[in-house]
This record gives C-alpha cells, sequence and structure tokens, in this order.
C-alpha cells in the first residue's frame, strides 16, 4: 500500500505535543505533593494518618498518569485500559482487605 | 521536510493508528506489571493491618533521607524523560540525546542510593536470614517487614536496571539520527514504562517508609 509524503506527514502531525511549560507545572506539583507527603508523616491526622498519604500517593500518580504519560490526551482505548488496570488492583486489594479486616487481621503465630 | 526514518508499517493504513496500536501496546503491559506489583502491596497490607507496631518498629530503621532523596531524583527523572519524548516530537535530535542521557544518569544516581541504603541495612543486620537481628518483641514481624521490602525495593530495582539498558540502547539510536517527529513511538514507550516504574516508586516510599513510622 503506497502512501504519500503528504499523507505522511498529515497525519503524523495529529499527534498532540504537550507544551513543556505543562510539563514543568506538573513537576512543580510533583514537588509540592513530596514535601506535603513527608510533612504529613510527622502530623497527626487521628485515624486518617493513612488515607491522607495514599492519597497524596494517588495525586501524584494521577499527575504522572495525565500529563507525563500523556494520558489526558490519548485515544480513550489507552485510557480505557489503563482505568482497567487501576480497577483490577482496587479489586485485589479492597475484596482481600475486607476479608481480612472483618476477622480482625492474620491470625498470630502462636 | 525531511524524512529519516518513516517507518509505517505495510498492514497500517496510516501512521496515525500505528501510533495508537503501539501506545495500547504498552499500556496493555504496564496494567500487567500493576498487578505484579498490586501482589506485593497486597501482601504488605494485610500484614500492615495486622501488625502494626512491629512494622512501625521496623519502618523507622530505615533511612528516611535517602529514600527522600531517591524519591526526589526519581521524580526528576520522569521530567528528563517527558523532555526527551518532547524533543523526540519536535525533531530537536540533540534535545533528545541529551535528555535521553540525562534520565539515564538520574536512575543510575537512584540505583547507587539504593545500594548504598541496602547496606547500611546489611550493616544494622536487617536482612532476613540468620543473621537478622531484632527486639525480641517483633522479631517474626520485623522480619515480615524486611522481607517485603527487599522483595518490593528489590523487584523495582530490577525494573530501574532493565529501563536503564533499553534507555542505554535508544540513546545509542538516537544518537545516530534515528528518531523524529514520524518515528519516535520506541522513545513514547520507553517513556511509558519508566514513568510506571516512577508511579511503582510513589507507592513503596510512603507505604514501607512512612505509613507507620510515627
Amino acid at each position: 500500500m503506497a502512501h504519500t509524503d503528504q499523507q505522511q506527514e498529515e497525519s503524523a502531525h495529529v499527534h498532540h505535543v504537550i507544551p513543556i511549560r505543562i510539563y514543568l507545572l506538573v513537576f512543580a506539583g510533583l514537588m509540592i505533593l513530596l514535601v506535603l507527603t513527608v510533612a504529613a508523616t510527622f502530623a497527626d491526622f487521628g485515624g486518617f494518618d493513612r488515607v491522607i498519604t495514599l492519597a497524596i500517593a494517588a495525586a501524584k500518580a494521577a499527575l504522572i498518569m495525565a500529563y507525563f504519560m500523556h494520558l489526558r490526551y490519548s485515544q480513550p482505548l489507552s485510557i480505557v485500559f489503563a482505568g482497567v488496570g487501576i480497577i483490577w488492583l482496587l479489586i485485589l486489594l479492597l475484596i482481600t482487605l475486607s476479608d481480612y479486616l472483618a476477622r480482625g487481621g492474620v491470625v498470630p503465630a502462636s | 521536510m525531511a524524512h529519516h526514518d518513516s517507518v509505517l508499517a505495510p498492514y497500517f493504513s496510516n501512521i496515525e493508528q500505528q501510533r495508537e496500536v503501539n501506545n495500547l501496546g504498552m499500556w496493555i503491559f504496564l496494567i500487567t506489571e500493576v498487578m505484579l506489583f498490586g501482589g506485593i502491596f497486597l501482601a504488605y497490607s494485610v500484614y500492615l493491618y495486622s501488625y502494626p507496631e512491629a512494622f512501625g518498629a521496623a519502618s523507622r530503621e530505615l533511612n528516611l533521607y535517602l529514600s527522600t532523596a531517591n524519591t526526589f531524583i526519581l521524580l526528576c527523572s520522569s521530567l528528563t524523560m517527558a523532555l526527551a519524548v518532547h524533543a523526540a516530537q519536535t525533531d530537536k535530535q540533540r534535545a533528545l540525546v541529551l535528555f535521553l542521557v540525562l534520565t539515564i544518569v538520574l536512575g543510575t544516581i537512584f540505583l547507587g542510593i539504593k545500594a548504598a541504603e541496602y547496606y547500611e541495612e546489611f550493616q544494622h543486620n536487617l536482612i532476613p536470614g540468620p543473621l537478622f537481628q531484632f527486639e525480641e518483641a517483633y522479631l517474626l514481624q520485623a522480619q515480615l517487614f524486611f522481607s517485603l521490602y527487599f522483595a518490593a525495593t528489590g523487584l523495582h530495582g530490577v525494573h530501574m536496571i532493565i529501563g536503564g539498558a533499553i534507555l542505554i540502547y535508544l540513546t545509542l539510536k538516537a544518537w545516530r539520527g534515528h528518531y523524529s517527529s514520524l518515528n519516535y513511538d520506541a522513545i513514547e514507550n520507553i517513556g511509558l514504562y519508566w514513568h510506571f516504574v516512577d508511579i511503582a516508586w510513589v507507592f513503596i516510599f510512603p507505604l514501607f517508609y512512612l505509613m507507620e513510622r510515627t
């Protein structure tokens, strides 16, 4: 199948180039979250300590996925697959943990 | 406009379709990696819930300064990786090579600091096995913590080494002018891999070093 140079050039420039400014902003956001993560370790949020720590980590992951990994500008199918991966992981974690949490954890070794 | 290697495979109708398929293929691989690390995170979560005091005591033995530095270094390497992809997309070959090299350098520094951490843990008798030492009340649970710690960080380190090796190979090809705005899928895909390994560390760091520390 022959392609004219013109056709190849036109379809090649359909891809989205994220401006460097956005990358730098995302990096700044990641740095702020890093500082927050370490600072939050030494603060006391009552029962929410672990939730806050994980939420900050999830925020970092979301930034990296959306902008560094270009998910925000990707074809919908890639976004679906990425989302499916996260959902599988959540199913693994939540269902297994709900079992253990209902029993008070692992049976201690005697 | 000069065409470097416009490698459109004959079974794709246009280069955009080829790029989308390459992108999807990489994401499919990455979600299998999510489940791979997810298994270790699951085991850690169950035992963290069951033995919070023991895991807290064990966590406090880890080096917070080195690991925070490593987190910073890895986030920087993700930035240089994203900038490398940007350079490839905009036909800036020298910038592409520069950012690939910077990413490799930062990744190597990360591994060096990790090795220093491991050595410190070895010196403190924190490697599970016959030489393991910990306060009596938490001996078994602390060994469990460190088994999971070395499994998670070891698996992560192996991923870094493989990523670094592929990056070196791609840097050599980029140096020879192999990539352009018409042909940069390989750079984009190693970028996706590298960002995934960064995300894995973004979760390893708080889970092992920060969760029960205080």
